[in-house]
């Protein structure tokens, strides 16, 4: 089902947590709202529930085209599965996950053997087998999380929304249970959408992604294309880790320090701030220049404890670099801490200031 | 968590068995003493002369009497005690605080005030006095006021067991069951209620049993007419000052055996509660 | 929804509930509780002074709040001591004697009323001990301040006991380690942190004493001037028909029992966030 969120403004008291935010979920794909904490994405995903509302007047949601913004929770059919389970602590797993088709109205409630042909399939979709009768207190948190998905899932809703549903957790369970996610929603087509401050989870799990920023959407794009092609200095400051560089335009080009580029704004911006960024894998280092762009720098520090090594730099202008090779590369390289090098880029991004009026 | 008691071994033995002694004196003086009297003059007579005195119309008429006070009393303030524990706990709105402390204010007053402003009320010189007298309606001297008095004392039991423990639950669970369709309703009864039913039945019990032990207030508004405006408490005190001292004595074993029960029930509830509590920090417990 | 009185949710039931509750405590409490002020406002000043300035309402005044003080003086000291040795130590029927404290709370106040009397009479358990010695304790003071011991026993250990069970052991045992022995320990380490409980405990103990009715008329005698507790001479004063009198009497007991209900929530709100600093 495909979900519009049309022009949102969310306040409490005297904090915006969503300014005219829209955001179309298309039909049974998996989309992740990316963000820092306070950058308004579990609120629009509690809007989208209803578990919120929008300021009067200041925004609607839409399912399927049909407007729901006074739509009550209970009636829009959608699954929620909260960062803290809210599993019912006094029902046991099987109770918990029959409760959401147990509460129909007479009408529409199905039968009591319907109720448990579907609840022991969503068991044995969790892989809970046995534990029907166990208690929260009683599971794990990854056993608690996926009562709390099955759950969700049993009232078959049109829509799965889940909030940092594995922010609580180790991080070897996370990286199961987000692979388990995904292999699911490859199963059972939901429209979902998840919301995460771990940009890794976004990049692996989703189609596509949205980063938000104090109560604004940044990007919204594939993971390829938001983590390779950031729209803006946050986007890529937030997606993994990036070496930053001050400088300016100057005679038509971008110059940093003794690192002088092509930037295609150059003409128009004279004079004016700008930011490099550059990511640690897309840096080379070199005893010489090799022709690309570059600067010199000396080596600080080696980290080869790791997958990769991680070489800390510092330029002659002063600022850190951070570079990243396979250990292989650095064999290669014969670089010690002390020596001077010469550090040259692959590739980069080049931010002027944002000016925001 | 650890026992406390480990911590023993740092106190030197004399003092240790020092305090114990004098701990249990003093309790053995101020505590034990006055429950061991109550029943051995309560049986000073003999078992005939003990179930004579328990058994005497009047007797029966007053423990009739108590019971239906506290039969009233408790149900009405645990429908309150829910109502103000649902607007509390689950909803912020000014003055929240105003309330809890209003809700608190009976415990502050001494129990022969709180029979003294029904009588202010409803009273022969009182503001509805005149208005009652034309009605023929009693409520001073008669039942209705023993009913109102025992309500009053009893008024924030329930609420304050509740209050605290549905405002650390949160509302989350009535959230979740909000988003999986329940009705306001299903909700309650569901979910939020068996979360608070040993806080809930806790406090039914400490109101249950002050409800009948209830004494200052209730003799200022009862007018003491034996057979009909006697509570327990009450036909305890006119026994007691008739020098009939083992019949007095007869029927407060009863309210001391009464109040040993709820004594019992509320160590196995406080275990319970607490459990309700330390499952809170267990659910939302970050382990793999 | 604006921010005004609520904050918007969508949970059900916030007015009927609200409602509901504010009616039921306005009828049972608040309406009746104004009548007190209510009825002072009408009857003159003049007569209002003469009844709360008499000499028996003053040396009821004197007793209530003098052996009240001095009860809950007592249970501070003894609180102290039994709730150490129910933390702290281990002996046989500790459970049994930890249920016992509650006791004074549990039963109803003219058994104990009672039971205190005979124990304390000349020929009582007790005072059949201590008329040998010349002290007579039934139908004098010191039989108020008996009664009023008895009732106020279980506020201080139930006051100190949650928080000395969350005393850490580690800071007693840097104490040691520092070289302090067990009484220095104990007075520069624990004492300070009970004090904000052992205060409450006294608050609590001693409101609850001011306005003991049950528990203290059997065994107080009753005696005009000597051994009349302030809450009696309001029930007299009823008997009397005395509305006017009894009520004025009232209103100065209600005035101390909000002033030390507003006092001990102050202290019991100034020690939560002590704890939550810490």
């Amino acid at each position: 089902m495909a979900i519009e969120a049309r022009n949102i403004t969310k306040t409490f008291g005297r904090f915006t947590a969503l300014r005219d935010v829209s955001l179309e979920v298309k039909e049974g794909e998996l989309l992740a709202l990316l963000g820092p904490s306070g950058s308004g994405k579990t609120t629009l995903l509690r809007i989208i529930a209803g578990l919120e509302r929008p300021d009067p007047g200041a925004g609607s949601v839409l399912f399927e085209g049909q407007d729901v913004t006074d739509q009550r929770t209970g009636q829009r059919r959608v699954g929620f599965v909260f960062q803290h389970y809210a599993l019912f602590r006094n029902m046991t797993v099987f109770e918990n996950i029959a409760f959401g088709l147990r509460v129909r109205p007479r009408a529409e409630r199905p039968s009591k053997k319907y109720i448990q042909d579907r609840v022991r399939e969503l068991i044995a979709l969790i892989h809970l087998e046995g534990m029907a009768d166990r208690y929260s207190s009683q599971l794990s948190g990854g056993q608690r999380q996926r009562v709390a998905l099955a759950r969700a899932l049993a009232i078959e809703p049109k829509v799965l929304l889940l909030d940092e549903p594995f922010g609580a957790l180790d991080a070897k369970v996370r990286q199961g249970l987000r692979r388990w996610l995904r292999r699911l929603h490859d199963e059972v087509h939901v429209t979902s959408v998840l919301v995460t401050h771990d940009q890794d989870e976004a990049l692996e799990v989703a189609d596509r992604v949205v980063v938000m920023n104090q109560g604004r959407i940044q990007q919204i794009g594939a993971p390829e294309e938001v983590f390779h092609h950031p729209a803006s200095e946050f986007v890529m400051d937030f997606m993994g880790s990036v070496n930053l560089f001050h400088g300016r335009i100057d005679g038509g080009k971008a110059v940093f320090g003794q690192l002088v580029l092509d930037h295609p704004n150059g003409t128009g911006a004279e004079g004016q701030p700008a930011r490099l960024f550059v990511r640690p894998y897309d840096l080379d280092i070199h005893a010489q220049h090799d022709g690309r762009p570059g600067l010199r720098a000396r080596v600080e520090r080696v980290q080869s404890a790791g997958p990769q090594v991680r070489v800390e730099l510092v330029a002659e202008t002063g600022e850190a670099v951070t570079v990243e090779m396979s250990h292989v590369q650095f064999r290669d390289s014969r670089v010690g801490p002390g020596d001077s090098v010469y550090v040259s880029l692959r590739d980069a991004r080049i931010f002027m200031e944002d000016y925001t009026i | 968590m650890k026992p406390r008691s480990d911590a023993a071994h740092h106190d030197p033995a004399l003092l240790r068995y020092g305090l114990i002694l004098v701990a249990l004196l003093f309790l053995g003086l101020f505590v034990v003493l006055p429950l061991i009297a109550v029943f051995a003059q309560a049986l000073e007579k003999g078992w005939g002369a003990y179930w004579a005195a328990i058994t005497e119309p009047d007797a029966l008429s007053s423990i009739r009497l108590t019971l239906l006070a506290a039969g009233i009393a408790v149900p009405l303030n645990v429908v309150f005690g829910l109502a103000a524990a649902w607007a509390i706990a689950e909803f912020q709105f000014r003055g929240k605080n105003v309330l809890i402390t209003l809700i608190d204010l009976p415990f502050a007053v001494s129990p022969v005030i709180a029979g003294l402003i029904y009588v202010l009320m409803f009273g022969a010189q009182g503001w509805f006095g005149p208005w009652l007298n034309q009605r023929d309606i009693k409520i001073i001297f008669a039942v209705p006021g023993i009913v109102l008095a025992t309500v009053f004392v009893t008024f924030p039991f329930v609420a304050r067991e509740l209050i605290p423990l549905m405002q650390a639950q949160g509302t989350e669970e009535e959230e979740a069951a909000l988003v999986l369709g329940a009705s306001g309703w299903q909700l309650f009864w569901r979910v939020t209620l068996p979360n608070i039913k040993w806080s809930l039945l806790y406090g039914v019990i400490l109101c249950a049993a002050r409800a009948m032990g209830e004494f200052g207030a209730v003799s200022v508004v009862s007018g003491h007419i034996r057979g009909e405006t006697n509570t327990m408490p009450l036909h305890v005190e006119i026994l007691y000052n008739e020098y009939n001292f083992a019949a007095a004595f007869a029927v407060a074993s009863l309210l001391a055996l009464l109040a040993l029960v709820t004594l019992g029930a509320k160590r196995l509830l406080e275990w319970k509660v607490r459990q309700d509590y330390s499952s809170l920090t267990a659910v939302e417990g970050a382990e793999g | 929804m604006r921010h005004g009185f609520k904050r918007a949710s969508i949970l059900p039931g916030f007015w009927p509930a609200f409602g509901y509750s504010v009616f039921y405590l306005s009828l049972i409490v608040l309406v009746p509780l104004s009548a007190v002020f209510l009825k002072t406002a009408t009857a003159s000043w003049a007569h209002f002074w003469k009844t709360i300035s008499s000499p028996g309402v003053v040396a009821s005044y004197k007793l209530s709040f003098g052996a009240s003080l001095a009860a809950a003086a007592v249970n501070v000291a003894f609180g102290l001591v039994v709730a150490w040795v129910l933390v702290r130590y281990r002996f046989p029927g500790k459970r049994l004697v930890d249920a016992l404290v509650d006791l004074p709370f549990a039963l109803p106040t003219a058994v104990a009323g009672i039971a205190l009397t005979s124990l304390y009479t000349e020929h009582g358990w007790i005072g059949r001990w201590l008329v040998k010695v010349g002290i007579r304790v039934a139908f004098t003071p010191i039989g108020v301040f008996v009664a009023l011991v008895f009732i106020g026993l279980p506020f201080v250990v139930r006051s100190v006991q949650p928080v000395l069970e969350d005393v850490d052991p580690q800071m007693e045992e840097a104490a040691a380690s520092l070289g302090a022995n067990r009484w220095l320990t104990f007075s520069r380490v624990v004492f300070p942190l009970l004090r904000p409980a052992l205060l409450t405990g006294f608050a609590m103990a001693f409101a609850r004493a001011l306005g003991e009715y049950g528990s203290v008329i059997f065994i107080s005698g009753n005696m005009p001037m000597r051994t009349e507790i302030t809450p009696l001479l309001i029930v007299t004063r009823l008997e009397q028909y005395d509305y006017a009198g009894a009520t004025a009497i009232a209103l100065v007991m209600l005035v101390a029992s909000f002033a030390l209900l507003l006092t001990i929530n102050l202290l019991q709100w100034r020690s939560r966030r002590y704890a939550e600093a810490a």
